[in-house]
């Protein structure tokens, strides 16, 4: 973006557009949509309250429950079907159906199986975050150059040496990708999970905030939402590029 | 290069590896190599040399015992191959290192592999990397270097296990013509220190005759023998001398004779 032919950092953009919102919430007559300062008020009003602390508490558990579990079953899974073109024509279609499939269509089922709590908020994390580290696993497994286990392999080294000193090691930048796809998934698993259920952490929050007309709230832990699920796959990002290298060599 | 095991006549008539009725077959039907038998002496550099896919890889990797052959077998010193051992080091034509290792951990790799003791192994790739002419370079990573040093590490990587045979895959494939004779030169005065046998696959027919002992002309998929050809060369001479010895120019004609047949 450019103005009288300087450039303008992007972030600017953001402040423009926080300040399209301040005008519109003030004078624009939209209920749902109050000003920003009166959400960044709310938000900073809401954070110190014992209920946002245990909706916060009740939320990370089950994101970060979810989200090990899926990246536990996630990266075998990926990594056996990278390796076995058997189990990857028995389970691929499955996999590839599940990750375009509207997953929130599921969650109710969970909801039969597991009962209305917990259990079925992990569950529906651990079904949005698994298959893209499933699939990226796989296809960073794919992409192994055919050479490096045939190396280890003329030295001598066992087929699970293998397996974790090659195969692991170069698929890495497919699995931390696939790692900070899942991480943002889960967030919408999470969310979902919790609104369906609707009894727990912020979904019953978001549930209260929206029935009650309290929208600076609503929209104070929504932004609050997104900035979280923007911070973790940023962060994982950063270790992606510290590993950068690895696939330009490949 | 091969001087020493030249002067040494019952070093240079002892087989070492004996390749006896090799097929090959892959899964798809493609037949790559049929009833080959071969006999590499000790203590030389033999090369394979044929049109491409002719199959000279498929039998440098069965030596190896990274493939299986679907008929007959390979024996080293009599004994059967039945997979990789610590009597044969392989270097790859695409240099097969690891990117997120250094230097120093990948010409290390063999010798972890091997079990040798962290310390040992560390002073062993030193002296390795430095002889390959890449000292000063062990903390580098391999995106950091240029293809002809790639594949020295490679070459280091290989040295270091100390395998009587040391199996190339087109090395210098994948390297620029200026340094592909550079490294040449280094390899055979490498070599001549060492003393290993080498067996060496290439598609260049003055690669092929420059470095080797005895050139083996393979036919055709399904790849056959169809020429051994010992190259008597003074190799006592600059390598710029021998490029224009007559015997070589001459060895060049000859294989280049029985090549042109097959395009």
């Amino acid at each position: 973006m450019k103005l009288n032919g300087k450039q303008i950092p992007i972030v600017y953009s953001l402040f423009l557009w926080a300040a399209i919102w301040e005008l519109v919430g003030r004078y624009g007559g939209l209920a749902i949509l109050p000003p920003l300062s009166a959400v960044f008020e709310a938000g900073v009003e809401m954070v110190p309250t014992d209920k946002f602390k245990s909706a916060m508490v009740v939320t990370l558990d089950a994101y970060f429950r979810g989200l090990a579990m899926a990246v536990a079953i996630g990266i075998p899974m990926g990594f056996l079907m990278g390796v076995s073109k058997t189990i990857d024509r028995l389970i691929g279609t499955w996999v590839n159906i599940f990750v375009s499939a509207p997953l929130t269509a599921v969650v109710p089922i969970f909801m039969v199986i597991l009962g209305i709590g917990q259990a079925t908020v992990i569950a529906s994390v651990f079904l949005f975050a698994i298959w893209a580290i499933v699939l990226d696993t796989r296809a960073g497994v794919k992409h192994v150059n055919p050479s490096l286990p045939e190396m280890a392999h003329s030295f001598g080294a066992s087929r699970w040496l293998i397996f974790y000193r090659i195969y692991l090691l170069a698929a890495l930048p497919e699995v931390l990708a696939g790692i900070r796809l899942g991480l943002i998934r889960a967030v919408k698993g999470v969310v979902i999970g919790q609104l369906l259920v609707a009894i727990t952490g912020i979904g019953e929050l978001f549930e209260l905030y929206s029935r009650n007309f309290l929208f600076d709230e609503f929209w104070a832990l929504l932004l609050m939402v997104f900035a979280f699920a923007f911070a973790t796959a940023e962060a994982v990002g950063l270790v992606e590029k510290r590993i950068e290298y690895y696939a330009r060599t490949r | 290069m091969n001087q020493v095991a030249k002067n040494m006549t019952e070093t240079k008539q002892d087989t070492i590896v004996e390749v006896d009725g090799i097929a090959m077959r892959y899964e798809g039907g493609v037949q790559a190599l049929k009833g080959v038998d071969l006999k590499i002496p000790s203590g030389e550099l033999t090369s394979f040399l044929g049109p491409s896919g002719c199959g000279k890889t498929t039998l440098l990797k069965i030596i190896a015992g990274l493939l299986t052959p679907t008929e007959g077998e390979v024996r080293i010193r009599g004994k059967k191959v039945t997979g990789p051992g610590p009597d044969r080091a392989f270097v790859f034509q695409d240099f097969a290192l690891m990117p997120w290792a250094t230097v120093q951990r990948n010409v290390e790799f063999g010798l972890e592999l091997r079990g040798m003791p962290k310390d040992q192994r560390g002073e062993k790739a030193v002296k390795y990397i430095a002889e390959v002419g890449l000292a000063g370079f062990e903390k580098s990573y391999p995106h950091e270097l240029s293809g002809g040093m790639r594949q020295r590490v490679g070459l280091a990587r290989a040295l270091a296990v100390d395998a009587d045979i040391l199996m190339m895959d087109e090395p210098f494939a994948s390297v620029d013509e200026q340094t592909r004779r550079k490294f040449q030169e280094d390899m055979l005065d490498l070599l001549s220190k060492e003393k290993k046998t080498v067996i060496f696959v290439t598609h260049s027919i003055e690669e092929a005759v420059y470095v080797s002992d005895q050139v083996v002309l393979l036919s055709p998929r399904p790849g056959q023998v169809q020429r051994i050809i010992r190259t008597e060369i003074d190799r006592s001479k600059s390598p710029d001398e021998i490029r224009r010895d007559k015997n070589y120019l001459d060895y060049v004609d000859d294989i280049w004779a029985v090549l042109r047949t097959y395009l």
